[in-house]
């Protein structure tokens, strides 16, 4: 079973929150996935008794799933590390998935700023879930600063690329072969979460793919069932490609007609 | 007093946080809240002294991936 920072998931699913159609199908489609945590974020509560954020939070705790908050949409490590300390606050948990954003465009990881932040939140008692390229020194910085899980993407956030440098990939499980290891971003179908569960990654996390199709509740069921069979074939042992044929019907005994 | 709360100016007479709170209508204990980018916690507002200037966040739970 996943284990991440002492805590036992019975699925290898995480799922994000955010652009469902309504609350009700968030709701339906995390059942559907079988995802055993949810991302979360925070963002400046409305004066005058809104009450947004606190709909959305009851919804959530409904679902009884862990919950990972986010740093999301920030861009230097004190506005990551306050988000972190306010989403602790709020959520209860130790839990982060930390992000320092670098570049508006393909809003890939500040890695600089993403190992800094690491350091300190890691000394702050926070388990961190660092959000990083598949670029294996930064790894081991962030494993050095305390991270025991990385998330490395596999295309930028919602562009539903899929594994855009599977050798990448394949070497960082290599490397890290101890290391609970989350793809996050870029996931576009559920093939490409069984690719990468085929690869020995131990998790996927995923959103846009879920939230933005027809029918989401509908794809979450087809996500959970891509991430199980790619697991089971990963632990079940995959032929290697060869570049012959190889027949597979025995040919001993096979007639001759002249 | 001048304080700027989730980015919007405000000219108000409150001397602690939990009253910046009561008096813009935030309520609730699902919120978290950082003066000057840093966080202070629900159990220091009711003592923690605004000054001129400051700059108050107040952040509730949001969707997200």
């Amino acid at each position: 079973m996943l284990e991440l920072y002492g805590t036992k998931l019975p699925s290898r699913l995480l799922l994000g929150t955010a652009q469902y159609p309504s609350p009700a199908i968030l709701a339906d489609a995390v059942k559907a996935s079988g995802a055993s945590a949810v991302t979360v974020s925070l963002r400046r509560e409305m004066a005058g008794g809104g009450r947004g954020g606190e709909k959305f939070w009851s919804l959530i705790q409904s679902l009884r799933l862990h919950v990972l908050p986010n740093t999301a949409g920030c861009h230097s490590v004190k506005e990551a590390v306050t988000t972190a300390k306010m989403a602790r606050e709020i959520f209860g948990t130790n839990w982060i998935k930390l992000e320092v954003i670098g570049n508006h465009d393909t809003l890939q990881p500040d890695v600089f700023g993403l190992v800094e932040a690491a350091r300190i939140l890691c000394g702050d008692g926070f388990a961190v879930f660092p959000y990083t390229t598949d670029d294996l020194v930064v790894a081991e910085r962030l494993l050095g600063m305390g991270c025991k899980v990385l998330m490395p993407w596999c295309a930028p956030i919602g562009s539903a690329l899929g594994p855009v440098n599977v050798t990448a990939l394949r070497s960082m499980r290599g490397h890290f072969p101890d290391v609970p290891l989350i793809v996050d971003a870029g996931i576009g179908r559920p093939s490409h979460a069984a690719l990468v569960m085929e690869l020995g990654f131990d998790a996927v996390l995923l959103n846009t793919a879920v939230a933005r199709a027809a029918e989401p509740v509908g794809m979450a069921r087809a996500f959970g069932k891509a991430v199980d069979a790619g697991r089971e074939a990963y632990r079940s042992g995959l032929l290697e490609p060869r570049d012959v044929a190889v027949p597979s019907t025995p040919t001993i005994g096979q007639a001759v007609f002249q | 007093m001048k304080l700027t709360v989730n980015g919007e100016a405000h000219e108000i007479a409150t001397a602690t946080l939990a009253e910046l709170l009561a008096a813009l209508d935030y309520e609730g204990n699902w919120l978290a809240t950082a003066v000057n980018s840093e966080l202070v916690h629900a159990t220091e507002r009711t003592l923690f002294q605004l000054k001129d200037g400051d700059q108050i966040e107040i952040l509730s739970p949001m969707q997200g991936g």
